[in-house]
């Protein structure tokens, strides 16, 4: 069982709601990936008019965890600024928070995510950060008070899939007890698979599911390499090793050698 | 037989045009005569079912290849039948390939057949889709003509007086304006602006492919030529922001650095009325037939969902009269 932010969760799959051929696609990925946390972006749907309306009310009705996000935000302000927006409009002190460095990668912008954590983090928030893989952006984050770590895996919408594996492998190591959830790049299933195997504890897609021909097949496909990937983690897999080894026994038969 | 049709959009105009075909008396009410309200004057007017497969469902390709023929038959010469050339800045190539296995009816050009189309895109795209069966038109002189042409073959233009008691059916094509008031219908607000250039000519509508909206500039003649359109999730139906400017204007420079030089005309703003599937219905209640939802795709689909709701408006009439 997952906990964030003494939140329990059965799923370890979020989804991001934006991108998809209709609400009814988004509805219909949501239902067959059994996802209990959605992810919203406040500023793109508003275009910084009135809130509320019909989206929003239909990312309400799908009964799972609101987690809104400050997606687009390029400043310390603005994110914080979106956040407050989001808790008045979902009810929820959740926040996943971006603040964007750079347009062209979406890299985020740490110095920046750092002090937008510690304002919303004092102002009781509960702040999801998108991060790098950078274990001292991490300590910062931990340190501003955000209880989950969110890096990315590769730039956001790039599905190239984990790009630095030992840096993966080290933050894990380095923060053994922190909920961490890859939160962008991932492309296919495999990728998912992947990361939960070097034992994050979550994925957040959006993408690579919206995107997709039928994106409510791939949200399930998503959703079942996830938890194998995690059942491979608890299972406890195997090292590589440089020779065969027989899975029979071999004490007691005849050698011809 | 008496029709009312409420709303004089680009669905309301199709049905009138398609019940007026059927020798039924219609009156149209509209309430603001310059079609100021109607989402469809925002529209890009491209009839480009097969590009539209890459985000929409089947039917929107199956119900909207006849709207080519139909608006050619209603409006002889103004649909352009000179295709849609589909392009990626270099960085996005990949994306074209996503586009080209999400659709059918296209053919890959490579740069020389690009300059062969389109002279003023010649060296700046190393690959595209043609997709050779499509057309366009220009919306806001559609729509004008069509409501011409309906005026000259006696169908009554009206304001929002309610004179409803003597129609013996009315059909509600008032797109947006009924949000909240049918269920499940939402407006998603497209941004769009026209650009004048001597510079560049174009001869059909292209789109760009971008990472968040659907892009495409499509040419008016004259130099004119229509930006759109943004895809927002929202009813507010306020001055375009600038980011979306920003962003649209972006895409034509990319296109074209000469679009850098052109003189912005006008930026204006449509909530697309739609339904959860962002697919149009007609349904009929009592006397009323209504024809909504028609989302981005009002030029493509109100032909076949004119001829539906005549369908349901006659024979139901028929039989409501037999009996």
């Amino acid at each position: 069982m997952l906990t964030l932010y003494g939140q329990e969760l059965r799923s370890r799959l979020l989804l991001g709601t934006a991108r998809y051929p209709s609400p009814a696609a988004l509805e219909d990925a949501v239902r067959s990936s059994a996802t209990e946390i959605v992810t919203v972006s406040l500023r793109r749907e508003t275009a910084g008019g009135r809130q509320g309306g019909a989206f929003f009310d239909l990312i309400r009705s799908l009964g799972v965890h609101v987690l809104p996000n400050t997606a687009g935000c390029h400043s310390v302000a603005e994110a914080v600024l979106t956040a407050k927006m989001a808790r008045e409009v979902f009810g929820t002190n959740w926040i996943k928070l971006e603040v964007i460095g750079h347009q062209d990668t979406l890299q985020p912008d740490v110095f920046g995510l750092v002090e937008a954590a510690r304002i919303l983090c004092a102002e009781g928030f509960e702040v999801f950060p998108y991060t790098t893989d950078d274990l001292v952006v991490g300590e910062h984050l931990v340190e501003a008070g955000c209880k989950v770590l969110m890096p990315w895996c590769a730039p956001i919408g790039s599905a190239m899939g984990p790009q630095n594996i030992p840096a993966l492998r080290a933050m894990r190591a380095h923060f053994p007890d922190m909920p961490l959830i890859v939160d962008a790049g991932i492309g296919r299933p495999s990728h998912a698979t992947t990361v939960m195997e070097l034992g994050f504890d979550a994925v957040l897609l959006n993408t690579a599911v919206a995107g997709a021909t039928k994106p409510a097949l791939m949200a399930s496909a998503f959703a079942r390499a996830i938890d194998a990937g995690r059942d491979a983690f608890e299972a406890g897999m195997l090292e590589p090793r440089d020779f065969a080894v027989p899975s029979t026994p071999v004490i007691g038969k005849a050698v011809f050698a | 037989m008496r029709v009312l049709i409420k709303g004089a959009g680009v669905g309301g105009l199709t049905l009138a045009h398609e019940l007026a075909g059927r020798g039924v008396e219609v009156a149209v009410a509209e309430r603001q005569p310059d079609f100021g309200g109607a989402a469809s004057w925002f529209a890009g007017g491209m009839l480009a079912p097969w590009c539209e497969r890459e985000s929409a469902e089947e039917t929107v390709l199956t119900r909207g290849i006849g709207a080519i023929d139909w608006w050619d038959r209603a409006l002889p010469g103004e649909v352009s039948r000179n295709g849609t050339l589909v392009v990626a800045p270099p960085r996005d190539v990949g994306e074209l390939k996503r586009f080209a296995s999400r659709t059918s009816g296209f053919e890959w050009l490579g740069g020389e057949a690009i300059a062969r189309l389109e002279p003023a895109l010649a060296g700046r795209f190393r690959e595209a889709l043609f997709f050779p069966g499509e057309a366009h038109l220009d919306p806001r002189r559609a729509l004008v003509l069509l409501r011409q042409k309906l005026v000259e073959n006696g169908v009554a233009f009206i304001g929002e007086a309610d004179n409803s008691s003597d129609s013996d059916l009315i059909a509600d094509c008032s797109g947006a304006s009924r949000i909240g008031a049918i269920a499940g219908l939402r407006g998603v607000r497209g941004e769009m602006l026209y650009l004048q250039t001597g510079e560049v000519e174009l001869s059909r509508p292209v789109r760009l492919i971008h990472p968040r909206i659907p892009l495409y500039i499509v040419p008016r003649g004259n130099g004119l030529f229509m930006c759109g359109a943004t895809m927002i999730e929202t009813d507010d139906g306020g001055p375009i922001a600038a980011r979306s400017l920003m962003e649209l204007l972006n895409a034509a420079y990319a296109l074209h650095p000469a679009f850098g030089e052109a003189r912005l005309l006008e930026t204006g703003t449509g909530v697309r009325p739609a339904f959860a599937d962002n697919l149009p219905r007609v349904m009929r209640a009592g006397n009323t037939i209504t024809l909504n939802g028609l989302y981005r795709h009002g030029f493509l689909l109100s032909p076949a969902l004119a001829e539906e709701a005549a369908n349901l408006a006659l024979t139901r009439n028929l039989k409501g009269d037999a009996a």
